[in-house]
């Protein structure tokens, strides 16, 4: 260990600020989850360990309202990752596998736009956009809002993953007579299979969180998790309010992890 | 920025060269039709005239840009004055981000910096530990936040029953409230560049440096920093554009007095008593803002890369 202190790489201090920075990202989650298993009806007493806000949730007199909510959420969130991925897939096969070509860089920005445009601008284009249209708003809307900005979270992870695929490959197949649609899905599909699964994932958790963009083109009365939980909050954080907040967190920690652990498999073989 | 503007060698594959604009056509279309034209047809609503329930007259105008900077009296008949509502609160929106930015900056330095430096193995766990808050909901972070900091909360308990206060802090709904907030929100996008930057840096040069009796801290702030500094800057940029258009930690975190741009765009769509060719007019500000900040960083990093 004395060798350490001639480690030039080695700052005393960063560590400490390390594992600071690591407590300020976890304390509020952690707080919230412990809170939302308090037996009290208070959300500033602890009056021990009790299950009954989550009972709440599903029997409680708001548990309709949060049942659509939830309902609403994960069928977009389904539909949202599965078409984005598909068209990401799609999308870095051409901007990959598609030889130079004109549209390629402009087609780079276009695919980035909805990371680079700032959500409420994106939220405000759009109301206004299926206003102008006529179209009137709901499911329908939030749906196509949430394929379009989830698709360039599904193209990040599927791009990075095909770019560590040799195009030896799909040539080897086509060599020996394969179709190119052969070739695309017994041959680079398989192998790109990780980076559209962690793909997938991102999109579905992008699309179940969203806040911003859903708050503007949902129509009245049509709500999804965030929008359901952004009202009850506005009027105080009441009990089983955290405890909803606790499973949603729960999802996208398992998802992610998921997503992770998918990726951090095939850096190694 | 999607990634692969810069591509390698298996990239340059041309296996489905002649179907290639068929495979981008979903693609396109979807972006064009549900994020370009949207953004043109807002540009075109910031020059209408507002309608009394909500929409727009289609007549042309410079109203609504006309109101952010000027007021011309009740009536609109006395001559311009420069206003100051709309200007200050775009002021305020750009201080809290940029403190905000400085707060991630100061932490995820040394953060990314400690991370990089880990045996190898070890930093994609450390990476991923710092990514997961981020995917968990930003509404349930910003709730998480109210809850810990609120003045009967369990920050305030907690500094009560050591002693280190005798009256609780009232941080919740001031401006510090939303800088901590939008520090929570974006400082994994802090870490991430910097760590990437710190990776690559050659250690060598500190040896190099040490040699020649440079301090520790002597190396970092005149070698380490200059050589990471394009990841500081991508940094900055990745936790001050998105805490500029912030619609939920000052909305949660600061209360009416601290308003920012998210706020008061979503106010104008919202019910019957909004302004639409205003709020579109408040969202092109921002999004012009946000585009010349990207100009510049490209600008910047398309010169370093020489």
């Amino acid at each position: 260990m004395a060798m350490r202190r001639y480690d030039l790489r080695h700052y005393p201090s960063f560590k400490a600020v390390t594992l600071f920075c690591l407590f300020v990202l976890y304390a509020p989650l952690l707080v919230v989850t412990a809170y939302s298993f308090n037996a009290s009806a208070s959300i500033t007493n602890w009056e021990g360990v009790s299950l009954r806000w989550y009972v709440e949730v599903f029997t409680g007199a708001e548990s309709e309202k949060f049942k659509s909510a939830a309902r609403n959420s994960f069928v977009i969130a389904l539909i949202a990752a599965t078409v984005s991925t598909a068209m990401a897939t799609f999308a870095a096969t051409a901007l990959l596998r598609g030889g130079r070509f004109r549209l390629r860089m402009l087609s780079f920005g276009l695919i980035s736009l909805p990371l680079m445009v700032p959500e409420i601008v994106t939220a405000v284009a759009t109301l206004i956009f299926f206003n102008a249209l006529g179209v009137e708003r709901g499911l329908l809307t939030i749906l196509l809002a949430h394929i379009a900005f989830c698709i360039p979270f599904a193209y990040l992870p599927i791009s990075a993953r095909m770019q560590g695929i040799e195009a030896t490959y799909e040539q080897a197949a086509m060599d020996l007579y394969a179709t190119r649609a052969k070739a695309f899905t017994r041959v680079l599909l398989p192998l790109m299979m990780p980076g559209i699964l962690s793909g997938w994932l991102l999109a579905f958790i992008v699309s179940l969180d969203d806040f911003i963009i859903t708050n503007f083109v949902k129509g009245a009365g049509v709500e999804t998790l965030p929008t359901a939980i952004f009202g009850a909050v506005k009027q105080g954080i009441k009990p089983n309010i955290m405890a909803i907040s606790t499973m949603l967190l729960g999802v996208s920690v398992v998802m992610v992890t998921l997503s992770w652990l998918i990726s951090q498999r095939d850096t190694t073989k | 920025m999607a990634g692969g503007g810069q591509t390698s060698g298996a990239s340059q594959s041309d296996s489905f060269a002649p179907v290639r604009y068929w495979l981008l056509l979903p693609s396109w279309l979807t972006l064009l039709v549900l994020v370009l034209a949207p953004v043109s047809m807002m540009a075109l609503y910031s020059f209408l005239t507002k309608e009394f329930r909500g929409g727009v007259v289609w007549d042309f105008t410079l109203a609504a840009y006309d109101q952010f900077f000027f007021d011309r009296g009740l009536f609109g008949d006395e001559p311009p004055k420069l206003q100051w509502t709309y200007i200050s609160i775009f002021w305020r929106s750009i201080w809290q981000a940029g403190l905000a930015t400085l707060m991630s900056l100061l932490i995820g330095f040394p953060t990314a910096y400690f991370i990089a430096t880990r045996p190898e193995k070890q930093r994609a766990l450390w990476v991923f530990l710092i990514t997961i808050p981020y995917w968990v909901n930003l509404l349930i972070r910003t709730v998480s936040m109210k809850f810990l900091l609120r003045e009967q909360g369990p920050l305030n308990d907690f500094l009560l029953s050591t002693g280190l206060l005798s009256e609780p802090l009232a941080i919740v709904n001031t401006n510090f409230a939303v800088q901590l907030g939008l520090f929570y929100s974006y400082l994994p996008f802090m870490v991430l560049p910097i760590y990437a930057a710190v990776e690559r840096y050659n250690f060598t040069l500190s040896e190099a440096a040490a040699d020649l009796y440079a301090t520790r801290w002597v190396i970092l702030r005149r070698i380490i920093l200059p050589s990471v500094k394009p990841g500081i800057i991508a940094g900055c940029i990745l936790v001050f554009v998105p805490s500029l258009g912030s619609f939920l930690a000052p909305d949660l975190l600061g209360g009416a007095k601290n308003f920012m741009i998210g706020s008061l765009i979503e106010e104008q769509f919202k019910g019957n008593a909004g302004n639409w060719p205003f709020g579109a007019a408040a969202s092109m500000i921002l999004l012009t803002m946000v585009m010349l900040i990207l100009m510049i960083f490209a600008h910047q990093q398309a010169k370093g890369g020489k």
